[in-house]
């Protein structure tokens, strides 16, 4: 009788295990805004592990950013985004992420819909794989320099260094500047540079400071995301598939964006 | 005529104040803000996926005309935190539905809160249940 039991028991467990196991959206919000003072000790050189910002990370609002410039004025001029002070109706939208699921690019990915990420370390690399997109970056950590003149990428080209034991500093150039930088549509150019600077105040939190420069777009520097804390996730955490398709792109907008704007 | 739409009745027009935003990858501008309307009708799709959900029933008005509604909610990950499923609804299933509807009086809305054929219900906008753990599928 006690055998039966404990095989239930330890079945029983199992279930609820795994179901706990698969397809995480996120940390709850108690584990996002849980106090981490007491947390251990940052491991030195270490940020591998699965980082969630949990509501702070979508932005979807978009950001105020620093003044724009003539050339930015011209280059979003037909930008039609969803969110921020030109928000237009669903159909009129024209955001290359949502409307034809182009790659959010770099450094959107940091910018708005910074969902669940987990960063490997490798010896000559940092790998950050992001659950919005299920895409990754390569963040070469060999020694390397940035490439001079690069032909334009979607996730640019980055490169990134130990400023001290628990500061990570990653420098970006060479991105495509058809992305937008979030959702209220910032525009950028292909000039622009960024630095991300990911310090692991303890074991548990992690912060994010994000800063762009780039004079061809904007009269100074700005830092959109200034210290965002980052919480651990546990080991196990299994992220969920979040990926633009065209096929319920859509669908959707079918059903709901095309029919927002008709007068039935 | 009413009779062959059982489960489909128009039940409260209302006017509220709506504070929260259902999705992160639009804002609300074809949203009437000022607007909350209660619909009784009957499930004819559940679509699970990015960017967003969408609930479509048919309905009927207080004129006794049944219309198709096409109501969404945010993306699946979102969703999944609120506790929703691909499996919270199938066809057929009767739904009361409260909904900020589309400024042009198209059938179209942002859904705000469910009540599901058990009599528990899912909400959508203002603070998710943060408390609760994500639901696994």
């Amino acid at each position: 009788m006690k055998t039966w039991c404990a095989c239930v028991l330890v079945l029983a467990i199992s279930a609820v295990a795994g179901a706990q196991d698969w397809n995480r959206a996120g940390l709850p919000d108690s584990a996002i805004n849980a106090p981490k003072t007491n947390a251990a000790p940052a491991p030195r050189r270490d940020i591998t592990g699965i980082w969630d910002a949990g509501g702070v990370g979508i932005a979807g609002p978009g950001h105020e950013s620093a003044p724009w410039t003539d050339w930015a004025k011209q280059k979003a001029a037909n930008y039609k985004p969803g969110n921020g002070p030109r928000a237009v109706y669903e159909a009129d939208i024209n955001d290359p992420l949502s409307t034809v699921c182009d790659p959010t690019g770099f450094p959107r990915q940091v910018m708005y819909e910074t969902r669940p990420f987990q960063v490997v370390q490798t010896p000559n690399q940092v790998l950050i794989l992001y659950m919005f997109e299920k895409r990754w970056r390569v963040i070469w950590t060999d020694g390397r320099a940035l490439p001079k003149d690069p032909d334009p990428r979607w996730y640019g080209y980055s490169v990134g260094r130990w400023e001290d034991d628990y500061t990570f500093v990653v420098n970006t150039i060479g991105t495509d500047e058809r992305t937008w930088l979030d959702n209220s549509g910032n525009p950028h150019s292909s000039e622009l540079k960024v630095e991300e600077r990911y310090h692991r105040v303890n074991h548990d939190l992690m912060e994010l400071t994000v800063t762009l420069d780039d004079p061809k777009a904007y009269t100074r520097p700005w830092t959109p995301r200034n210290k965002m804390p980052l919480t651990l996730a546990p080991a196990n955490f299994d992220m969920l598939e979040m990926i633009c398709s065209p096929t319920e792109v859509m669908e959707f907008r079918k059903n709901i964006s095309d029919r927002t704007n008709d007068r039935r | 005529m009413k009779a062959r739409f059982l489960g489909a009745a128009f039940i409260f027009v209302g006017v509220v104040l709506i504070t929260a935003p259902v999705a992160a990858h639009h804002g609300t501008a074809s949203f009437d803000t000022s607007k909350d309307l209660t619909l009784k009708g009957t499930v004819t799709d559940w679509i699970w996926a990015n960017p967003h959900c969408f609930l479509k029933f048919d309905a009927m008005d207080e004129t006794g005309t049944v219309r198709n509604w096409a109501v969404e909610v945010s993306n699946p990950t979102d969703m999944t935190k609120r506790g929703w499923a691909r499996s919270s609804f199938k066809v057929g299933d009767v739904v009361t539905v409260n909904l900020q509807p589309v400024k042009n009086g198209a059938p179209i809305g942002r859904l705000r809160n469910v009540v599901l054929p058990d009599g528990s219900s899912l909400t959508a906008m203002g603070p998710a249940p943060g408390a609760a753990p994500p639901a696994a599928q």
